[in-house]
């Protein structure tokens, strides 16, 4: 049992001599001492948005700009990726089996790339009607928030790709398992930090 | 044998994860679409609800929990709250005394 | 045509970009002066890389420091680095106070815009590329030492923060040459800073040098912080930890937690700045006081982050010239911690005067008079761990007992700041001025350069000359009271902070005796430089290998100086704190591990340099609008991530029989040596041996 016990938040690696446990450790604890920053950046982007709100200086406002099919379907998108992810870590860690891995990495990527896709769309109908950034205050707030995540989306998406490269070169060595665990508390933050976006900026401008 | 057996249990976990975010998002959404109490009551409890979820991603998917040996994390995530609530609570208030004060 | 090719290629540079150029085609004094400063850019770097050459030493200089992942080797760079922004950044202020002094009813030497570059960049430098690189480097080279650690937990991640920090000061050196610096100061309020006020380079060239500096800070304080919790020597509990380590981790806490605002506050006026957004803008519903409390969120704690590591420093030398256990251990513990979660709840009082009502600015005044507490707790205890101690007064204690009476004062005109009404009357006068130099100077800088002598034996494995340090010591500290004492004169006269020149005759004695104390605080720097040549060219007689020359208390001073590049032959068992003091007492010291192990250590890497590099580019690029450049460097610096990433070679073993070898060369150099007493510790006599430990 003491094997399958978790040293570290995020799952735990198996058959892994101490000193490896050691070393994910530290670089697991490290890689949440960063999100625990990123989510500072967030949260003070998600603050600045609050102020700004009143900043729409004539143009329009929130629930004309919002539309709910759209962000329903980008939460949904993402909550999925989200679950896809844990089944890859399910995956390397119990199966030992790399295509299952690798699939699972695949599916999580493709909803990804989907969610990234809809954004952009969304973005683009916003600019068609004249919903852009230097519009006002309120726009420049929403767009860099939620820009802000779908940077860090696209981070993950690339890492997501170099990471299948890696299982490729490497198999499933130690260093690859510790960043397969990296990548996987990094999408779910991304999930998390959505989470506030879709309640505090989609549903709170649509009420 | 014992391997199957967490596996399963693990499984479970994600699964519960899961569908209870669905649910949670669900229900926020319904609330605003349907309009189902005024507006300020509904911002209200799409919040309540985000944070609920909030909850379940850090139980589910990044496995904190009070048991387990996840101590550090814990305390630097309860940590990071306390400061992140500082700093958002602290803008909020000022920004919106000066808006009061001065517009 | 031509003119789009050019700008395509060079962006907005042209020939008047260039501080020759404009000091040619108008050869005024205040251009004259901005030349010269460029040109000692210019020509120092030639100087550099022409010595360098010489003396061949290029691929000693990559192999051995600029590619090493050594902790010890990055901080000595990082304090390196400092030294050479400290310099630039006291010349700018002479600058500044002799303008003042010469500027009453008259129009002085500078232009009132170049007036405002020297302020903008004298206070960038000195908190990003001066402070923050020294304690940082200071942090780098002792707190793994005295967890008695191997190296830090991420060695790549710090040689990459290092980079980054260097080609923030790159860039900042760069603007001398070409273009302007911003005029808005180190804080660049918006909306002055926009582009409707300011459409120049100079604002682009700070909010680029302080985003660079400020994502190493933030990988830096991630590192420093992980390896306190997960590098510890066995049994090193962190309630076993020297002070010093303590207010290291509170400072990576800190910056952990305080960069993202800095970083938020820089990008956002970048968003406003290059794609028209309008966060802090006057029209279409900018919000310019956001900016203020964003960039203070930072600020504030930023000051903590500069002052704790002294407070650490100062608690490890009073201890140790004192020869006394640090007095009331669990007290300072508290009140650091106590200090650096305080540090976030008093932004505020930077913006007293914005306007929002009176219960808030009371609860900020109170929040900020309460930090006063922990901060007299640790004065306390300072001076207690002195009371009936055997004080011996070199240069390191004596930059700490002028810490003590100096930052009283400060701390004192502080909490008269920390009240609104009264806030109000000194805001934006030389008062302010007055307190932060009265906080800082012996908050920060004397703590460097008192940890600089003290652990600079350690390092380097030779004594640093005592009569230039105290030569240096007595121009630091008259320079700073003849500086800075007649600027709460000022302040409280009226005169407001920032002023190329005023047209009141009463200011001008106090200015020219604060110009007086200008040059006084030159004359320390250069006293600390002389210091340094005179004590290289007699580092025999003051070489103390044995690597104990003050008879201190931890870790650190157990192993050789310099150090071996694992730090530890055996990674010692720590069963109490000051280990290596209790170790002297029972006269286990110098005694050999039982056997000796192959040590793994990181190989060296190019990554950290070439993202220096790529970061320097990728800003430049940014500044002058030269798209290709910033969008090249950019893939690049991730390009190189990426690889790096695919790199599997990265550790090398040391051999257990090399390691043997070198400790045991160094167990006899310990058996040679002398034991001398503490009075003699001063003396060529001193070989690092002290004498209770020899016996």
């Amino acid at each position: 049992m003491s094997a399958d016990e978790i040293k570290h938040a995020g799952l735990n690696l198996q058959h892994a001599d101490p000193m490896t446990h050691e070393k994910a450790g530290a670089g697991i604890f490290g890689f949440w001492v960063f999100l625990m920053s990123d989510a500072v950046l967030f949260a003070l982007l998600f603050a600045t948005y609050g102020v700004m709100l009143r900043g729409t200086a004539g143009g329009p406002v929130p629930h004309e700009v919002y539309e709910m099919k759209s962000a329903f379907i980008e939460t949904l998108i993402l909550l999925a990726s989200s679950f896809t992810f844990g089944l890859a870590s399910l995956a390397m860690k119990y199966e030992h089996k790399q295509h299952q891995l690798q699939a699972w990495l695949g599916v999580t990527l493709l909803l990804g790339l989907l969610f990234i896709g809809w954004e952009f769309h969304d973005f683009a109908s916003m600019a068609a009607k004249g919903e852009v950034p230097s519009r006002s205050g309120y726009l420049s707030a929403f767009f860099a928030l939620v820009s802000t995540h779908l940077l860090h989306v696209t981070a993950g998406c690339i890492w997501a790709v170099v990471m299948i490269a890696k299982i490729r070169t490497f198999g499933l060595d130690a260093r690859v398992k510790i960043n397969v665990l990296r990548l996987g508390l990094f999408w779910h933050f991304l999930d998390i930090i959505w989470v506030g976006i879709f309640s505090v900026v989609y549903l709170q401008g649509l009420a | 044998m014992d391997q199957q057996h967490a596996y399963r249990r693990q499984l479970r976990t994600y699964a519960i994860g899961f569908v209870s975010a669905l649910v949670l998002t669900c229900a926020a959404f319904a609330t605003v679409r349907f309009h189902l109490a005024p507006p300020q009551t509904a911002i209200g409890i799409v919040f309540a609800l985000g944070l609920v979820q909030i909850v379940v991603h850090f139980r589910f998917f990044l496995h904190i929990d009070l048991e387990r040996s996840a101590r550090d994390d814990l305390q630097l995530i309860l940590f990071s709250t306390l400061i992140t609530l500082l700093m958002v609570g602290g803008t909020l208030v000022i920004l919106a005394n000066l808006h009061h004060r001065m517009m | 045509m031509v003119h789009g090719a050019w700008f395509w290629l060079l962006g907005r540079i042209d020939l008047d970009s260039f501080a020759f150029v404009r000091a040619w085609r108008e050869p005024s004094l205040d251009r004259l002066i901005a030349a010269g400063a460029a040109a000692m850019v210019v020509l120092g770097a030639i100087a550099a890389f022409a010595i360098i050459t010489r003396m061949r030493k290029w691929r000693y200089l990559w192999e051995n420091w600029f590619t090493s992942l050594d902790h010890k080797k990055i901080g000595i760079l990082y304090i390196a680095l400092s030294g050479v922004m400290l310099t630039r950044a006291v010349i700018e202020a002479v600058l500044m106070r002799m303008q003042q002094a010469v500027a009453v009813n008259q129009p002085g030497i500078v232009k009132p815009e170049h007036f405002g570059e020297l302020f903008s960049t004298h206070g960038s430098i000195m908190i990003f590329f001066m402070a923050m690189p020294f304690l940082i480097g200071l942090i780098n080279y002792v707190m793994p030492l005295q967890i008695g650690a191997r190296d830090v937990a991420f060695p790549l991640l710090n040689s990459v923060s290092l980079w980054m920090t260097v080609g923030g000061a790159v860039l900042m050196m760069a603007s001398l040459v070409i273009g302007k610096f911003s005029t808005g100061g180190w804080s660049g309020y918006p909306p002055y800073t926009e582009m409707a006020f300011n459409s120049g380079v100079g604002p682009d060239y700070w909010i680029w040098a302080v985003t660079l500096s400020s994502l190493g800070t933030m990988m830096t304080g991630i590192n420093f912080a992980v390896t306190i919790y997960k590098s510890r020597a066995p049994g090193m509990h962190l309630f076993r930890m020297p002070l010093f380590c303590w207010t290291s981790l509170c400072v990576s806490i800190l910056m952990i937690f305080a960069m993202p605002p800095l970083t938020v506050a820089t990008a956002l006026l970048a968003l406003d700045r290059y794609l028209d957004f309008h966060f802090f803008t006057n029209d279409l519903g900018g919000n310019m006081m956001n900016y203020a409390n964003l960039f203070w969120l930072f600020g504030h704690p930023e000051v903590y982050i500069l002052i704790l590591p002294a407070f650490g420093v100062y608690s490890e030398v009073i201890s140790t010239f004192s020869s006394k256990r640090l007095y009331g251990y669990r007290s300072l513990v508290y009140a650091t911690m106590a200090i650096a979660v305080l540090s976030f709840t008093v932004w505020l009082h930077h913006f007293f005067t914005m306007g929002q009502n009176a219960d808030i600015n009371a609860f900020f005044g109170v929040a900020t008079m309460t930090i006063g507490i922990p901060t007299g707790v640790k004065v306390y205890d300072w001076i207690l761990t002195m009371y009936r101690g055997r004080v011996r007064f070199t240069v390191p204690m004596l930059f700490s007992i002028a810490f003590i009476v100096t930052f009283v004062i400060g701390g004192m005109s502080g909490i008269m700041l920390a009240v609104p009404p009264l806030d109000y009357v000194v805001h934006n006068t030389l008062f302010l001025v007055a307190h932060f130099h009265n906080m800082l100077i012996p908050g920060l800088l004397y703590g460097m350069i008192a940890g600089y002598q003290f652990w600079f034996p350690k390092a380097f494995g030779f004594r640093l000359d005592e009569r230039w340090g105290r030569i240096a010591f007595g121009c630091w500290v008259s320079g700073f009271y003849l500086a800075f004492m007649p600027l709460y004169v000022l302040g409280a006269m009226g005169m407001p902070r920032r002023m190329a020149g005023v047209f009141q005759s009463e200011y001008l004695p106090w200015l020219l005796v604060a110009a007086v104390g200008g040059f006084l605080v030159l004359a320390g720097l250069v006293a600390l430089f002389v210091q340094l040549w005179v004590s290289i060219r007699r580092r025999e007689e003051a070489s103390v290998p044995v690597g104990d020359p003050w008879d201190a208390r931890s870790l650190e001073w157990g192993i050789a100086a310099p150090p071996p590049e694992y730090n530890f032959a055996h990674i010692p068992d720590i069963e109490t704190r000051d280990p290596f003091y209790a170790a002297k007492e029972h006269g286990t010291a110098y005694d050999p591990p039982r056997h000796y192990d192959d040590i793994e250590m990181p190989k060296n890497s190019k990554v950290g340099p070439l993202l220096g590099i790529a970061g320097a580019a990728c800003a430049f690029g940014l500044v002058w609008y030269i798209w290709w450049l910033a969008a090249a460097a950019f893939v690049a610096i991730w390009g190189v991530v990426i690889a790096r990433s695919f790199v599997r070679d990265i550790y090398k073993t040391i051999p257990a029989a090399e390691v043997a070898r070198e400790h045991q060369r160094w167990l006899s150099q310990v058996a040679a040596a002398r034991g001398i007493p503490r009075e003699l510790e001063t003396t060529p006599a001193n070989q690092g041996l002290a004498e209770g430990a020899a016996a």
